[in-house]
């Protein structure tokens, strides 16, 4: 008897048992189901949402794969002293792609993404079988976005407790995918923010070792680019560096490059909406034009603490700290985002100019594309209802003249 | 004035099996049966009892709701089974065809002097009542309400349907009857719709004809609708499909009630996919063997793979359709179906699926879902297929969750259940459109009326 076959029995065997969801799960990870249509239309297209869920996930490995090499080479170029300033690319090139970086990549990386996704998991796991229904996907690109937006060296068991909140309150709660009102990869990133924001805003957790080697005399310094800004330091990294990736920061946020590929492959795939994206762009551009506008007048001196970030030149925005990695893979979230056309676009030209202002003028984290996707998640209802007020408005006109 | 009707939005889904344009007699039929279920929200009163010997166009049952339309019987002979399933509920009337036909007297007219008042009682009386049907609601016109107008599609955007234009050819007669005969009865136009100039009914007078161009859904009366004289709430339109004008036609001229149709035989599971002459109610093994059938595993569908229903071998052909599909059932696991790429099926994404490379290539689908039934999640890719200005998705949810005020605002008195079709195909959460639009349209008409 074939795999297939034998698979076929046991499903047949669990059908209407508490286990079944649990059980169909893992054998339509193997096989299509043999499901076929009863109402409606007899033919359907060849895409569902496990499909389109695995091509988020196929966009992200890049991210992913660049993360763990980066997390060594943070390591190890930080215990050198820092990059020396003013290096190419090759050069960056030479000493990053090493087994070396690669295996500190593994050590901290890969844990992360084995918690995230068991966790995660399990809880969809219990609750689909709880409430009788199959296990939605829904997780499987969370679980992925999840290790890629927290910091290299985030303890598991924050970790754990983060996911295990972010899927049951973020999620669950309002009844699964689909039904959610926040994005719950953010959730869990806001959980870690506010539960812990001691080590989450520290200037320490992002490159690997930092914590450990904090105040003895081999310690190391971890900060972002956006880190260094708010606390009008010197920049020791170019505006080319954070373009392709050699900087401090979330695991996977880091290389702008391969976030555009990643974006590419969503929109060419019609899996994203390029709306989100660009209006996102466009919004954050215009909200950093302001800022320089405001320095240039002079309004705004060097004494003030958020001269240097309002001083950055408005496109730098765009590829430094977390923004170009929200914008593609967590603003684009359909569950959560505007879900009209027209409300895309302001929908992310909202996250965009927020995320902005969010990251010039919060004190205690210098990073604002999370709180302003959150933000929109929660208007984004709002929003819509005002477009199709719109189209119902239309209708009333027109019934309108009508009798008129 | 003639409107031409455009739309960019939407999809062909180019299918294996378009039926040939040649004609083939199908062979005689020994039962024929009408099923209620074909006129949707109707409840049968019977006035054939079984054994009764009726004539063709001698009523069989009427409505329970409104007792003047009458439902006919498509042949002489003897009403042999009233077939019946759970709680008694009438599934069909069968008639067992005599072998010389005798047809019910309603006397020939001469349309042009009628009043829209004798032309409906005309209509109720010989049964042809049941092929007008209303919107809002998608259900059977009410005969005591006029319509502000009354469309006919004269082109069939669905895969593999009817060739219209094929099909009318030389009932240019009888569809002129009809037509007259219907704009007698709005107040309004009549509007016809055709894909090029050559249609039979590009020429007929007394309706405003209109030229559409589009990928489907252009041929959906909605679509129509929209573009011409949109429907606002308290109004009503009545649709009537173009082949049973020339029914209505027949019987106008000759006084004879004649329930021939031509009709389209294809699927990919058909070998030699054509066009047949048959009668309302035939048996399908009449011409579905003729045609012959590829292996055992397939479904049989009257109607086109968009909106048809499922029917047996040894069922019979429903009373609304010009088109009979049989295509192979999909009921077989494919390893790794969700992630491989994948060229032999449609997808309106390009998600590792890549038909969007070859936009003529046609393609032989079966019955598989590909995926199960989850929750909403994906936005925008319905609204991409459908051309109406409404939201579709907003639309579907306050169908689902019962809103009345939602549903009414959001445009529900515009659509039928067909016209959700090509957001059901792409769905990526495998959601029934058209039942949930169905029952709701139910839930409103019950409730609103």
């Amino acid at each position: 008897m074939s795999l297939k076959d034998k698979l076929h029995n046991l499903k047949e065997q669990y059908k209407g048992k508490k286990m079944a969801p649990a059980f169909n799960a893992i054998h339509t990870f193997l096989y299509l189901p043999n499901e076929t249509t009863h109402s409606g239309s007899h033919v359907r297209g060849a895409d569902d949402l496990k499909r389109t869920m695995n091509m988020v996930i196929i966009a992200m490995v890049p991210c992913l794969i660049w993360g763990m090499f980066n997390a060594g080479y943070q390591h190890y170029s930080a215990i050198a002293g820092g990059t020396p300033e003013f290096i190419s690319f090759f050069d960056h090139l030479k000493y990053f792609f090493t087994l070396d970086n690669l295996l500190i990549g593994a050590k901290k990386v890969l844990p992360l993404v084995i918690v995230s996704y068991v966790v995660g998991l399990a809880i969809e796991f219990l609750f689909a079988v709880i409430k009788k229904h199959e296990v939605e996907e829904g997780y499987l690109v969370t679980g992925m976005l999840v290790p890629l937006i927290v910091p290299v060296d985030t303890p598991l068991w924050m970790l754990t407790i983060a996911v295990a909140f972010g899927v049951v309150i973020g999620k669950e709660v309002f009844g699964g995918t689909g039904m959610n009102i926040l994005n719950p990869a953010l959730t869990i990133r806001a959980f870690l923010f506010f539960a812990y924001p001691t080590w989450m805003s520290g200037d320490k957790v992002w490159v690997h070792d930092a914590v450990n080697r904090a105040g003895t005399p081999d310690a190391i310094s971890g900060e972002t680019m956006l880190g260094m800004l708010a606390q009008k330091k010197e920049l020791a990294y170019g505006i080319d560096e954070a373009f392709f990736g050699f900087i401090p920061g979330s695991v996977g946020e880091t290389s702008t490059l391969l976030i555009i590929i990643g974006a590419a492959i969503l929109i060419f795939t019609k899996i994203a909406s390029w709306r989100i994206i660009l209006s996102g762009v466009v919004g954050a551009l215009v909200m950093g034009l302001i800022f320089n506008g405001v320095t240039a007048q002079g309004w705004i001196t060097e004494g003030s603490k958020f001269y240097a970030l309002m001083n950055l030149p408005f496109w730098h925005h765009l590829l430094i700290g977390g923004f170009a990695f929200g914008i593609t893979f967590m603003a684009t979230d359909p569950v959560s985002g505007a879900q009209t056309t027209k409300g895309k676009w302001w929908y992310g030209f909202l996250i965009g100019f927020f995320a902005v202002m969010i990251r010039v003028f919060n004190p205690a984290y210098p990073e604002g594309i999370m709180l302003a996707i959150l933000l929109m998640n929660v208007f984004a209802p709002t929003i819509d209802h005002y477009v199709v007020q719109g189209n119902v408005n239309k209708r009333l006109k027109r019934l309108k003249v009508k009798t008129a | 004035m003639s409107k031409d009707i455009r739309i960019k939005k939407g999809l062909d889904i180019n299918l294996v099996g378009a039926a040939e344009q040649s004609k083939v007699k199908a062979i005689k039929s020994n039962t024929y049966a009408i099923n209620p279920d074909d006129f949707h929200g109707i409840t049968p009163k019977i006035i054939a009892k079984v054994g009764t010997e009726v004539k063709a166009g001698a009523p069989l049952f009427y409505s329970k709701s409104n007792d003047q339309i009458l439902f006919n019987s498509p042949v002489s002979g003897e009403v042999v089974e009233i077939v019946r399933g759970a709680k008694r509920k009438i599934l069909s009337f069968k008639v067992l065809a005599d072998k010389e036909q005798q047809y019910e007297d309603f006397g020939a007219k001469n349309v042009a002097s009628m009043s829209g008042d004798e032309i409906k009682s005309h209509l109720l009386s010989s049964g042809c009542w049941p092929f007008i049907k209303q919107r809002p609601y998608d259900v059977l016109a009410n005969p005591d309400i006029a319509p502000k107008a009354i469309f006919v599609s004269g082109h069939n955007s669905a895969p593999l349907a009817a060739n219209l234009d094929y099909v009318l050819a030389g009932k240019e007669k009888e569809l002129q009857a009809a037509v007259t005969a219907l704009s007698k009865l709005t107040a309004g136009k009549v509007h016809l719709s055709v894909a090029d100039k050559s249609s039979p009914l590009a020429n007929i007078s007394d309706a405003e004809v209109h030229t559409v161009k589009g990928p489907h859904p252009v041929g959906n009366v909605s679509t129509q609708i929209a573009k011409v004289d949109p429907i606002n709430k308290g109004e009503i339109v009545w649709v009537v499909a173009a082949q049973d004008l020339v029914i209505i036609g027949e019987l106008l001229l000759t006084g004879k009630y004649n329930a021939s149709r031509t009709i389209a035989v294809a699927g990919s599971s058909v070998k030699s996919p054509k066009y047949y002459e048959t009668k309302i109610g035939a048996e399908v093994s009449t011409f579905i063997y003729d045609a012959g059938v590829e292996g055992d595993n397939v479904r049989m569908i009257n109607g086109n793979v968009l909106t048809g229903t499922t029917v047996a071998p040894d069922g019979h052909l429903a009373s609304t359709v010009d088109t009979f599909t049989v295509i192979p059932e999909g009921n077989d696991y494919e390893f790794f179906g969700w992630n491989k790429p994948v060229f032999n099926k449609i997808s309106y994404s390009r998600a590792l699926t890549f038909s969007w490379l070859f936009p003529k290539k046609k393609y032989d689908l079966d019955t598989n879902t590909n995926g199960e039934h989850r929750a909403f999640v994906v936005t925008g890719n319905y609204e991409e297929v459908f051309p109406l200005d409404i939201y579709p998705m907003q639309l579907l949810k306050a169908f689902s969750y019962n809103d009345l005020d939602e549903m009414e605002q959001l445009g529900a008195y515009e659509v039928a259940p067909e016209d959700f079709a090509l957001t059901e195909f792409v769905c990526v959460s495998k959601q029934n459109h058209q039942e949930l639009v169905r029952k709701g349209l139910d839930v409103m008409y019950k409730e609103i009326g």
